[in-house]
């Protein structure tokens, strides 16, 4: 089977200083890839490029065998700090990614649907402002979700919300994938954020950042961290950080 | 009960105002300079003849006349500007150099171009609208955070949507903040240029009066009036600032 996603050797420095140093491995499609690292190891980078924000030096991504040359809805980006416009309600942000030529009634109510999928029912006309972290957060992956793209591309996507907030979000996050299968490369520096949600786990070294080990997680949802199986990969990819 | 503790401080102030000037000029016994209930007569004159409302409303009408006009030319100079890199390069250095000079330095130069009608005092108004607006605009678009053009570019959207829904709304309260700052400015100047020609405005008020017989108690209400005119309009323009589309930059 081919690859949804493949990175191939890339390489970027930002002026004389290497960020990302021959980077390779690939996703198959609905696989989901978490890859943990260090902070400052170039995680951020590598997703810029991945998801075509950015170009690397040398070597390629390609998507679905075609070389990526710039971000396009089919694979969306959802990052720390989010990016819900606060200018737009609920509604409005996720009729944003719509582009195509339906009726705005067709838009609003796919809108609503996904809307009601990840909880805002009834929040739909509110403005960010008026939400909490959290329910933002939310918003941003119903946005994601709306334009039905195959892959989600997410940049420690939780780790700006409390720790409670955290751990109910990874299993929202679950449970709207088991409706809609995506691919996802998640980025996180969170050793069990990786552990709980993918199917297979890559760790990065230091900076300048290459794959030092990979980790197939074989538990199905939903996971136990507390099991030794499970514990045990813990302390492997613990130790390959150098803790 | 809230409300009143916010009204009492400055109602205090400005009525111990009213007092020491009252007393000084019983005390210096001034021949000129008008107390306060002369300043009420002769406003009270103003208004039972209705020249009162004329020049409020010929100085009303100039601003508004002239500061439309900067809009429309500011906002979407603004916009281009912030959006387009050589635009910015090209023009920023023409208007941080128009910018620091005084309107009222434009005032010989607008008689000679516009004559002393009503056009000279709304190109007035208009140059001393008009930069700081532009300014403003262009530093808003470039404040826009990245995360959310990336957000649009991820999501391919079309070029006028990204006008529409992103660079305007991300922009429009430094535009709500630079039109306030020249809503202030263009009535600052109205005031100044009504003085050098023109038969109406407050401005003229207030020089007519002093040069036909020493009407100083006029000249005063005058200036009082300006000051309120010129306090209703900074409410107005804060009232903008309420409106929903801008409030998340205002905080809650």
């Amino acid at each position: 089977m081919d690859a949804k996603i493949s990175v191939n050797q890339i390489k970027k420095k930002f002026n004389a200083l290497p960020v990302v140093d021959g980077v390779d491995f690939s996703v198959a499609d609905g696989e989901f890839v978490a890859i943990v690292g260090p902070s400052g190891c170039g995680k951020s980078t590598l997703m810029k490029i991945v998801a075509g924000f950015e170009h690397p030096d040398e070597g390629s991504v390609n998507i679905d065998g075609k070389p990526m040359t710039r971000p396009s809805p089919k694979g969306i980006v959802i990052s720390q700090h989010g990016s819900v416009f606060p200018w737009l309600t609920v509604q409005q942000n996720l009729m944003f990614g719509l582009n195509g030529d339906q009726q705005h009634g067709e838009k609003a109510a796919l809108a609503d649907h996904y809307a009601e999928m990840v909880g805002l029912k009834g929040f739909e006309n509110a403005y960010p402002h008026e939400l909490s972290g959290g329910m933002l957060k939310r918003a941003e992956i119903a946005r994601a979700l709306v334009v039905k793209p195959e892959i989600l591309y997410m940049d420690e996507p939780f780790s700006a919300l409390d720790a409670l907030m955290n751990l109910k979000m990874r299993n929202e996050l679950l449970r709207v994938l088991s409706e809609e299968r995506h691919t996802v490369l998640l980025i996180t520096h969170d050793v069990e954020e990786a552990i709980y949600l993918a199917d297979r786990i890559l760790v990065l070294s230091p900076r300048p950042t290459r794959i030092q080990g990979s980790f197939k997680v074989d538990q199905p949802h939903p996971r136990k961290l507390s099991t030794p199986e499970l514990q045990q990969l813990k302390e492997d990819i613990l130790s390959q950080l150098g803790l | 009960m809230e409300r009143l503790n916010k009204i009492w401080p400055p109602l205090a102030v400005l009525l111990a105002i009213v007092a020491i000037w009252w007393y000084a000029v019983i005390a210096t016994e001034s021949l000129i300079f008008p107390t306060p209930a002369q300043v009420v007569t002769g406003t009270m004159e103003l208004v039972e003849d209705g020249s009162l409302w004329e020049h409020i409303g010929a100085s009303l009408m100039r601003v508004g006349v002239g500061f439309s006009l900067a809009i429309l030319v500011a906002v979407p100079m603004g916009l281009w500007m912030g959006r387009v890199e050589g635009a910015f390069r090209t023009l920023n250095p023409v208007f941080q150099i128009l910018r620091p000079i005084s309107p009222i330095a434009w005032i010989p130069v607008a008689i000679l171009w516009f004559g002393v009608g009503n056009a000279s005092p709304v190109f007035l108004i208009f140059i001393a609208a008009v930069f700081p607006m532009i300014v403003q605009t262009a530093a808003g678009v470039h404040t826009i955070e990245k995360r959310y053009l990336r957000a649009a570019e991820n999501f391919g959207v079309s070029r006028a949507k990204l006008f529409r829904q992103v660079i305007v709304p991300a922009v429009l309260p430094e535009i709500i903040v630079g039109m306030r700052i020249s809503l202030g400015v263009a009535w600052l100047v109205v005031v100044a240029a009504e003085m050098i020609a023109l038969r109406s405005g407050l401005g003229y008020l207030i020089i007519d009066s002093r040069n036909a017989g020493n009407r100083y108690d006029l000249v005063i209400a005058g200036m009082i009036i300006i000051g309120l005119i010129g306090l209703a309009l900074d409410g107005i323009m804060r009232l903008l600032e309420k409106l929903k589309v801008v409030r998340w930059r205002y905080g809650r």
